[in-house]
């Protein structure tokens, strides 16, 4: 009985599910993601650099401000303009992000001079532009929600802008409930989603080797003792 | 909420700016760019801790 389960093709009588939509995307995300590649006990040695600590110095500080968000948004403006705490905790917030960009640029120019896309990682390199854009929205509403004069200037500087490419109709940066709903809301869900996105391709296809151990470097031959992939195949 | 809001300070202040000819930028911009400059070249010549250790 066994044998003809194991010989058919029929996935029913095979029993490994795949005839419902959760069988086959547990086995997408098991054949895509298994979890060994997602939760790796090590890495190879040429990880052991500080060129490879940025990108992960930039999710820190994100944790740290959606950390710090998270208590503004329950305690409010009236709370974080005028208390010690909520003076204290909004600092937090801001130079959170300081980091989190100065994070995230080092590990772009790092990235850029390594050629990181090469070996199958174009969707990688791709998701991480477009986390970095969607951060650089998400910081302008975050400037724009200091109810101040700096704020006032940035927003009718910015109106102009906007109007002029088309978009100002209804992503309106003179409107504050609007910006702020934006900014605690749909961007950090973006941003949240995009970095997700990234560093999960990171894991699938492993972190990218130095451009010189590309060719030659036994660890990056699979446990199969198969080469690495040609350069020349690579995007 | 106008008591609350007399408490609150307002930080606005122009900054410093050094300029170079047409290029103008002001010193807190400055200072966030010269950062990264540095950490990107301490991220290449500094030796990682426990580095040679591992495999």
């Amino acid at each position: 009985m066994s044998t003809v389960k194991e010989s058919s093709p029929d996935p029913e009588v095979a029993g490994t599910g795949a005839y419902t939509w959760t069988g086959k995307s547990r086995q997408w995300f098991l054949r895509h993601l298994p979890p060994d590649k997602l939760l790796p006990e090590d890495q190879p040695s040429y990880v052991a650099t500080w060129a490879y600590v940025f990108g992960m110095g930039a999710v820190a500080g994100l944790v740290f401000i959606i950390g710090s968000g998270v208590v503004l948004s329950l305690n409010g403006p009236q709370w974080y303009h005028v208390s010690s705490l909520g003076h204290f905790t909004n600092s937090v917030h801001l130079w959170s992000v300081e980091l989190f960009f100065m994070f995230m640029v080092v590990h772009l120019w790092i990235k850029f001079w390594m050629a990181a896309w090469r070996g199958g990682r174009l969707l990688t390199w791709i998701t991480g532009m477009v986390a970095f854009l969607v951060s650089i929205v998400t910081a302008f509403t975050g400037y724009l929600l200091q109810t101040n004069f700096d704020s006032q200037w940035i927003a009718f500087e910015a109106k102009d802008a906007l109007n002029a490419v088309g978009i100002g109709a209804w992503f309106n940066v003179a409107n504050l409930g609007q910006i702020f709903m934006w900014h605690i809301m749909l961007l950090p869900l973006a941003v949240g989603a995009v970095v997700a996105l990234h560093v999960v391709m990171v894991r699938a296809h492993g972190v990218v080797p130095p451009l010189d151990a590309a060719e030659t470097d036994a660890q990056l031959c699979d446990s199969n003792g198969t080469s690495p992939e040609p350069e020349a195949n690579q995007p | 909420m106008l008591e609350l809001m007399s408490q609150a300070p307002s930080p606005i202040t122009p900054g410093t700016y050094f300029g170079w000819g047409d290029v103008m930028i002001q010193s807190g911009n400055l200072v966030v760019i010269i950062a990264m400059l540095v950490l990107f070249v301490l991220a290449l010549v500094l030796p990682f801790p426990g580095g040679r250790s591992r495999k």
